[in-house]
């Protein structure tokens, strides 16, 4: 496994008015490994991937990308430097085909004419370099594929772009058996490929089954960035509900860092 | 059936077309909800069939080339509806935008001594401006489209009688200007253009499977080719060999013979936004928009502006379709791009296929609907309906072009087709 990270961001805050969201977060995401990226709900794990991506700008903290520390204001930044995003929601228009999808935003012209050809061809090596072998036609449109497909056809629009890091925001929530196991090998072929995968996930199936190294957030903290290999299903679980697993995770918290007798537990809120 | 799978463009596998799997791929999108003009077309033939059985009249020479003078503001205005209905939005000013920048060139024309190569691009700049303000007012604003060509549609209508000084009918005597929507093209020049117009078909069907093949992409069959190029071949030749007939009544006083004016003009719009939806990037986008705005957003489209200029293309139609009805009737009066013009535009779109609800539809929608109108009003004329008859037979025919949208649209998204 790479010893340097490809993506490293430490000391990382950010909060919405009075609400603070992030405190002092660090992750390194390393190149040809799936780091899953897990917490409860409201523990700042979208927040976390939307200042990556630069959706949101941080209040503080450095972000080292390939060796050399980076801004990223906007998301033009983010993909410049080759980190794309699938979001949940996919971001597909039913109305166009694979390879219209694919290119959206980004066509390849030849003047002013779209150059067809070549973006099918491209789009045809990507999908192979992703060993998706059966489609129908490239030029289907996208309201006539299954969830999976659509989940791969997003994916292979986030590594057309020789992009060097994909973060996936819950690929697997919406689909069945059959078509999670085949998305989560395309998360770990992206992985064999060199890239850096960042896997957002509740599953702890999922996150057991393909990623290298599991980061846990908790209430806006990171609780423990550990190697799968090290550490148990409920150990994770245990990261996620309280922060800590034994020597693992956050210093156990003192009664004398609150001021009152009341200890306010309410997750900061993830927006 | 039997497909042959081929191993193309870097190793995905996909199925090789062949004639039969084509026409089944379709049969099978039309089965899913993806209609197209499909309907619009056996329409146009059935009722063809039935005014042409009723009246004789109705399949001669005459009449044919009366159709196209007479649709031609419609398919105009209805062009650059589509590209507003491409996105979801409605343009409901567009009849009375047409009849101001009809009234823009008349006056120009009439009252100011100007020439025709001046007074119409002022008229098509009119255009370009009301649709810059629509747009922005939709777009910038947040005002509901509907609302905002609703307040111009009343609003250009009193533009339009002030314009015209309270009411009076302005008359255009430019010969040139009168013959856009009026005169023919000689025999010679008919037939030279309809036959270039079959080679350039021909020219860049071919072309596109020659440069697919290259990159060992998948092609279309070679049989659906020719039969496309084959079946144009025999609507263009067939509709010039009959409107190259002599068709005056008295042809000793005054020959009239050859295509009309207006065609190639269509034909050229019909191109040229062909063109622009289908093979560039920013028709890409029109559809992007249309489809899903927020993934278009993400994708880095800048959207509003993509919703400011479908406006201003459907009010620059409109302009043109303004022109060639002034030219027809060789006047302006406060009722040009009035009454029914704009409904039957909407009713041309929507019959011809695209979508009110957004992200499908074709300019050549513009043309077929545009067709089946004509067909009607023309036909029910004929046929000695009175205008109130051919209003509620076209507001029924336009219900139902709406209704196989709306159906198609619930079958497409049952079977995963939208």
């Amino acid at each position: 496994m790479a010893a340097t990270p490809l993506l490293e961001i430490s000391g990382i805050n950010k909060g919405f008015g009075p609400v603070q969201v992030l405190h002092d977060v660090g992750l390194s995401v390393y190149p040809g490994e799936v780091t899953a990226l897990v917490g409860d709900n409201g523990a700042g794990k979208s927040t976390l991937v939307k200042c990556i991506s630069g959706i949101y700008t941080i209040d503080s903290g450095t972000v080292t990308f390939d060796g050399n520390q980076v801004a990223i204001h906007s998301p033009r930044d983010a993909s410049a430097l080759g980190i794309e995003v699938v979001y949940q929601d996919l971001a597909l228009c039913d109305n166009l085909d694979i390879v219209q999808n694919m290119f959206l935003g980004r066509e390849k012209k030849r003047g002013i004419v779209l150059d067809e050809p070549t973006m099918e061809q491209m789009a045809g090596d990507t999908l192979a370099s992703l060993s998706v072998r059966t489609v129908k036609s490239l030029r289907q449109l996208v309201a006539s594929l299954s969830g999976g497909q659509r989940q791969t056809v997003a994916i292979a629009k986030a590594v057309l772009w020789n992009s060097k890091i994909v973060i996936l925001d819950e690929p697997t929530a919406a689909l069945g058996v059959a078509q999670t196991a085949q998305v989560l090998e395309l998360v770990r072929r992206l992985a064999d490929n060199g890239l850096g995968v960042v896997l957002i996930s509740h599953n702890m199936n999922d996150v057991f089954a393909v990623s290298d190294r599991i980061a846990a957030l908790y209430l806006g903290r990171m609780a423990a960035q550990v190697k799968t290999t090290d550490v148990t299903h409920s150990q994770v679980v245990e990261l996620i509900t309280a922060g800590r697993s034994g020597n693992l995770g956050l210093p156990p918290e003192k009664p004398a860092d609150f001021g009152g007798d009341v200890v306010d537990i309410t997750p900061g809120g993830d927006k | 059936m039997t497909t042959t799978t081929t191993t193309t463009a870097g190793g995905v596998k996909v199925v090789k077309p062949t004639v039969g799997s084509y026409i089944n791929d379709y049969w099978g999108r039309v089965r899913g909800g993806d209609l197209g003009s499909l309907p619009a077309i056996l329409g146009l033939i059935v009722l063809s069939l039935i005014f042409g059985i009723a009246r004789d009249t109705f399949f001669s020479s005459l009449n044919f080339a009366n159709l196209f003078n007479q649709g031609a503001q419609v398919v105009f205005i209805a062009m650059g509806l589509i590209f507003v209905l491409l996105l979801g939005e409605i343009d409901l000013s567009a009849g009375f935008a047409s009849g101001v920048c009809g009234a823009v060139v008349a006056i120009l024309l009439t009252n100011h001594g100007w020439d025709w190569y001046t007074a119409i691009p002022v008229a098509l700049v009119t255009g370009i401006v009301i649709g810059f303000v629509l747009g922005f007012l939709v777009a910038k604003i947040g005002i509901p489209s509907f609302v905002v060509t609703l307040a111009a549609f009343l609003g250009f209508q009193g533009l339009l009688l002030v314009l015209l000084g309270g009411g009076t009918n302005i008359s255009t005597r430019n010969e040139f200007f009168n013959s856009l929507n009026n005169d023919n093209l000689s025999v010679t020049w008919s037939w030279i253009l309809a036959i270039a117009a079959v080679l350039a078909y021909a020219a860049v069907q071919f072309n596109q499977v020659r440069s697919r093949a290259k990159r060992n992409l998948v092609t279309d069959p070679l049989g659906v080719v020719l039969l496309r190029i084959g079946g144009l071949a025999v609507l263009i030749l067939v509709a010039t060999a009959i409107l190259t007939q002599e068709r005056a009544i008295n042809p000793a006083i005054n020959s009239l013979k050859g295509v009309p004016i207006v065609v190639p003009i269509i034909g050229f719009f019909l191109v040229l936004w062909t063109f622009v939806l289908g093979r560039t990037s920013y028709g890409r986008h029109v559809y992007a928009v249309g489809g899903n705005t927020e993934a278009a957003r993400r994708a880095g489209i800048p959207v509003d502006r993509i919703r400011i200029s479908v406006f201003v293309i459907g009010s620059f139609m409109a302009a043109i379709g303004g022109i060639m009805a002034v030219s027809r009737a060789s006047s302006v009066d406060p009722n040009t791009g009035g009454s029914n013009i704009l409904l039957y535009s909407v009713g041309a779109a929507v019959i011809g296929g695209t979508s009110l609800f957004g992200g499908k539809g074709k300019i050549i929608n513009a043309v077929i609907g545009g067709a089946v109108i004509a067909v009607i009003d023309n036909g029910m004329g004929l046929l000695g309906f009175s205008s109130g008859q051919k209003f509620i037979f076209t507001g029924v025919i336009l219900l139902i072009a709406a209704s196989v949208d709306a159906l198609a649209r619930r079958r497409a998204a049952a079977t995963g087709n939208r």
